[in-house]
């Protein structure tokens, strides 16, 4: 068990790097790092040459790379373009979207779950077709018109919440937007458990705890379930990073001031260093994410456990 | 790490999925796809006909499916107006008359016009050129980029397997949206092609894990390995017998992709870094209506319905095929 | 008689049809006897089976016929509940494939445990002392130790010991053994079946063996009931049989076992496929496979004749089967 997580952690190393290096590349040689530092009109060329010594962007690509990994290592983030230090905007943004995301990761567990054993158990009944029609749905309706949709519905016509959330974001007004957030994963938690949940109710053990005389109760809850969640707790698990990844169009529908948020303004205003640091974070929270699934992987399957 | 079933349901969870465009998640086909059909009702009481191949049987099976069909019709519909959206829109999209601006419908004008007094039957109608062509192409860069690469990496196996496993971990690591937004937030095209692009380089990682697991399957058959061990050659190999069976998977999981890469676009557009204008697509034309939603819905509506449609009949149509390629769940 | 099976009908509701897997089976278990049930895959075994302990997948199964008395209460006629209470505390079943029979996720004392837990209330505790007993009398060693293990950490003649610790547990008066050894080494299958065999007499179990196997049967059985298409072809007490049997099916399946005084000749099998279940022969089921067969065969189902009081076949030709050797 101890050398499986240490083989993990270092398969890890190589990806953490991989990734936040991309999108170092993506944003020091697509855009233009300093082109934000003036506000909104052009830096003059001085500025401009001593900005950019300033920042080391004379150097290399590489040069600069290890250099700003370095920074981040020691807790400095850099500066954003209105002269916050990016940390300082993480504080603020990243309790936001975290709540956003428990919102969402709440509303897969249990409706998704619920939804997903009840129609495995009824396949082929109305119920199921039902929830499997609904479920497409979902999945084809793109994150951003639903939530244009339940915004419009919920938030203009029948006014019963607010159409925009205020600045502290509480946890009342973020059930909706967590819906939305969580809805095409809902969905597809719904499908994956009824998929595992049908597939497993033919197995050999369920019709041995049959034959035991359980109780259907206890096969299902016992031996059924517990089986047929393993891979819809990893799903979950991965969705975590997926989640607060992709919650920048759910803040932008519903105007929270989270990650997306501050990451769409870093992008706007070409702020590299805002961008480059929030990302870095999302992916260690990705691979975070990755870690803690294997191991809960190996908790909830012994044949991992022991192998 | 679990070593990962090749259909494990889990395995879209990577670059495409997140926001606004699902992965192609729900696909589990597993190793039973490729091999023979398993014998139904008890015992083994399977039917004495002649042989069948899996396709001619998935064909059979298709055929006979009503949603294979509907999704397949609105699927043909969306193509032919892609290619002559002039069939039944005589209007130009760009032809617009701010003096009509957020009006409703009209004869001549059934959905009415949008904020900048274009027609919306007629933006709806040449949207969808956009929408396919995102769609197939991407698909199609995907699915040649990632089906190659992990087929190989599936066949050979070793150092390769290595790097392209690591490879793959580094794209799943950034979320697709946020990874569209940087990417394509300093383009300044108004073509189709950075996103088709975008989506390509992100996008082949899932692909690529389909078809590695699906050669690596395939591989362990004994027909297979009776071909090696007869002293096949390692291209007829791959061409002539692990290619036609490993295929299946890789199909069934870029049709319900290109779905999600049409919805990706259209996300993409929404936040104003997909296409731009003077392009037309149902992405850009949902985002400037979303301003108008309270007084004039009509602009939102039709492009979003439009929208959902087109994917919803690439999602349906995945499924169908997977059911029909899937003996386990007849 | 502890078990009675009367005129059973059973069908599967396939895509491709109905497909008939059980057709009027009759057989009858006393208590401490063994009945050896043969036949190929598709003759209905396995499915009579699952109708007598009520674990039959419905649909796509449906019993269209038949009583099935168990200490003369007919099984049928139970509601869900009643037949529950049965399952595990008076008729018990053990499944060829243990690995995939055990759950992975659970301790195999968990798993033998549970039944003390559900079906006597007793205490977690308790029943995992319960669950080491068990282990030790199927001679699993270091039971103790292994009880917190999981059914993959045993190899499969100790899994297959597992699944019989289980049926046993409760001490039901019925035994249903469905291919108990087919997966296992042949090294480990004598030894399973001989605990299995040593168990039943302890207990004074009523055994239904079911198995394609004549090899395994000779030892341990008492009397034997050969299917066919889901019907019985050939009842007999066990030695009888093997000297000389009334049907021309059983005959070929013993022909087909090897052995050593016919070393070097060429290996009999019974010609042709079984037969498919959605459109099985008119007549007699066997006849296109049959050496034997009359035009009579193809029209006649033949009845299950009375060869002496203790043997029945079903063969229009019995006596000539039984007379040519």
């Amino acid at each position: 068990m101890g050398r499986y997580v240490i083989r993990r952690l270092l398969q890890m190393i190589p990806v953490f790097f991989g990734t936040t290096l991309l999108i170092f590349l993506m944003v020091y040689v697509m855009g233009d790092p300093i082109a934000g530092l003036c506000g909104d009109r052009q830096c003059d060329p001085a500025t401009a040459a001593q900005l950019r010594a300033e920042f080391g962007l004379d150097k290399s690509v590489w040069h600069q790379y290890l250099s700003y990994m370095g920074n981040i290592f020691t807790g400095d983030f850099g500066t954003a373009f209105n002269g916050q230090k990016v940390t300082e905007l993480m504080a603020t943004a990243f309790p936001i979207t975290i709540r956003l995301t428990v919102v969402a990761i709440v509303f897969e567990i249990v409706i998704g779950i619920s939804l997903g054993v009840v129609t495995g158990l009824r396949r082929g009944r109305p119920v199921d077709t039902g929830v499997l029609i609904l479920t497409l749905v979902v999945i084809a309706v793109p994150t951003f018109v639903t939530g244009l949709l339940l915004q419009l519905l919920l938030g203009v016509e029948w006014g019963i919440i607010k159409p925009s959330v205020s600045s502290e974001a509480p946890l009342d007004e973020l059930i909706v937007p967590g819906l939305v957030l969580a809805s095409v994963s809902l969905a597809y938690v719904t499908r994956l458990t009824r998929t595992s949940i049908a597939e497993n109710a033919r197995a050999d053990y369920v019709r041995t705890a049959v034959a035991k005389g359980l109780p259907r109760r206890r096969v299902v809850v016992r031996h059924l379930l517990r089986n047929s969640l393993i891979p819809v707790v990893t799903f979950i698990g991965t969705d975590v990073g997926a989640l607060m990844g992709g919650a920048i169009v759910t803040e932008r529908i519903f105007n929270i001031h989270g990650v997306g948020y501050q990451l769409y303004q870093g992008i706007l205003r070409q702020n590299s260093q805002t961008v480059v640091g929030f990302v870095t974070v999302l992916v260690l929270v990705f691979l975070a994410a990755n870690l803690i699934v294997d191991l809960l992987y190996a908790v909830l399957d012994p044949r991992i456990r022991y192998a | 790490m679990p070593e990962q079933k090749p259909w494990d349901e889990t395995t879209g969870s990577g670059a495409i999925s997140g926001a606004g465009a699902g992965g192609a998640m729900d696909l589990a086909v597993d190793e039973g796809t490729t091999l023979e059909k398993t014998p139904g009702g008890p015992e083994g009481t399977g039917p004495a006909g002649k042989p069948r191949s899996l396709w001619s049987d998935a064909w059979r099976d298709l055929r006979r499916n009503p949603v294979f069909i509907v999704s397949g019709l609105i699927i043909l519909f969306l193509v032919v107006i892609s290619i002559w959206p002039s069939l039944i829109a005589d209007q130009d999209p760009l032809n617009c008359d701010l003096a009509k601006a957020q009006e409703g419908s009209r004869p001549g004008h059934p959905f009415g016009f949008d904020g900048q007094g274009c027609d919306v039957y007629t933006r709806t109608v040449y949207g969808a050129r956009t929408s396919v062509a995102v769609g197939v192409l991407s698909t199609l860069g995907v699915s040649l980029l990632g089906g190659v690469l992990g087929g190989l990496a599936g066949f050979f196996g070793g150092g390769w397997d290595a790097v392209l496993s690591r490879i793959t971990d580094i794209f799943f690591g950034i979320p697709v949206v946020l990874g569209g937004l940087v990417f394509l937030s300093v383009v300044a095209s108004s073509t189709v092609w950075p996103v088709i692009g975008f989506i390509v380089l992100l996008g082949w990682p899932q692909i690529a894990r389909i078809a590695r697991g699906s050669v690596i399957t395939v591989k362990q058959n004994d027909y297979v390995q009776a071909a090696r061990a007869l002293g096949a050659s390692n291209s007829r190999m791959m061409l002539r017998h692990i290619a036609p069976n490993a295929i299946a998977p890789v199909i069934v999981v870029a049709t319900i992709a290109l779905g999600t890469f049409i919805s990706l676009e259209a996300t993409l557009s929404y936040l104003g870094v997909g296409l731009k204008p003077p392009a037309v697509s149902w992405g850009i034309d949902i985002s400037a209506a979303s301003q108008y939603v309270r007084n004039a819905p009509h602009m939102l509506l039709w492009p979003a319905g439009a929208l959902a449609v087109t994917v919803l009949a690439f999602i349906m149509l995945g499924d169908a095929v997977r059911d029909a390629l899937d003996p386990k769940l007849r | 008689m502890l078990l009675e099976v009367r005129d059973l009908h059973v069908e599967f509701h396939t895509r491709d049809g109905v497909a008939k897997a059980v057709n009027g089976v009759n057989y009858s278990v006393a208590e401490g006897e063994t009945l050896a049930v043969l036949g190929e895959s598709g003759s209905g075994k396995s499915v009579t089976a699952q109708a007598i302990m009520g674990i039959l997948d419905m649909p796509p199964g449906k019993i269209r016929g038949g009583e099935i008395f168990f200490r003369d209460r007919d099984l049928l006629k139970l509601k869900p509940e009643e037949r529950r209470r049965i399952r595990g505390q008076e008729m018990a079943m053990i499944f060829q494939d243990a690995l995939s029979s055990l759950n992975p996720v659970l301790s195999v004392g968990q798993q033998l445990g549970e039944m003390f837990v559900v079906h006597r209330g007793m205490s977690r505790g308790d029943a995992k002392v319960k669950a080491i007993e068990l282990m030790d009398r199927v001679r699993i060693p270091a039971a103790r130790q292994r009880v917190g293990d999981f059914p993959h950490q045993f190899s499969g003649g100790m899994r297959q010991r597992i699944m019989i610790a289980m049926a046993m547990a409760l001490e039901p008066s019925l035994i249903i053994a469905d291919e108990p050894t087919t997966a296992l080494d042949v090294t480990v299958q004598a030894q399973v079946m001989d605990l299995l065999a040593e168990l039943q007499r302890e207990l004074n179990m009523g055994l239904i063996l079911i198995t394609h196997d004549l090899g395994v049967v000779a030892d341990v059985a008492d009397r034997i009931a050969v299917m066919y298409a889901g019907r019985i072809v050939e009842t007999s007490p066990v030695h009888e049989i093997y000297k000389a049997p009334a049907h021309p099916y059983t005959k070929g399946l013993l022909r087909s076992i090897p052995r050593l005084d016919q070393k070097g000749q060429e290996l009999y099998a019974v010609k042709g496929l079984p037969p498919n279940l959605l459109h099985i022969p008119p007549g007699c089921a066997f006849h296109p496979r049959c050496p034997m067969a009359q035009a009579v065969c193809r029209t006649d189902v033949p009845p299950l004749y009375t060869v002496d009081e203790e043997r029945r076949s079903a063969c229009h030709f019995w006596k000539e089967t039984l007379d040519e050797r």
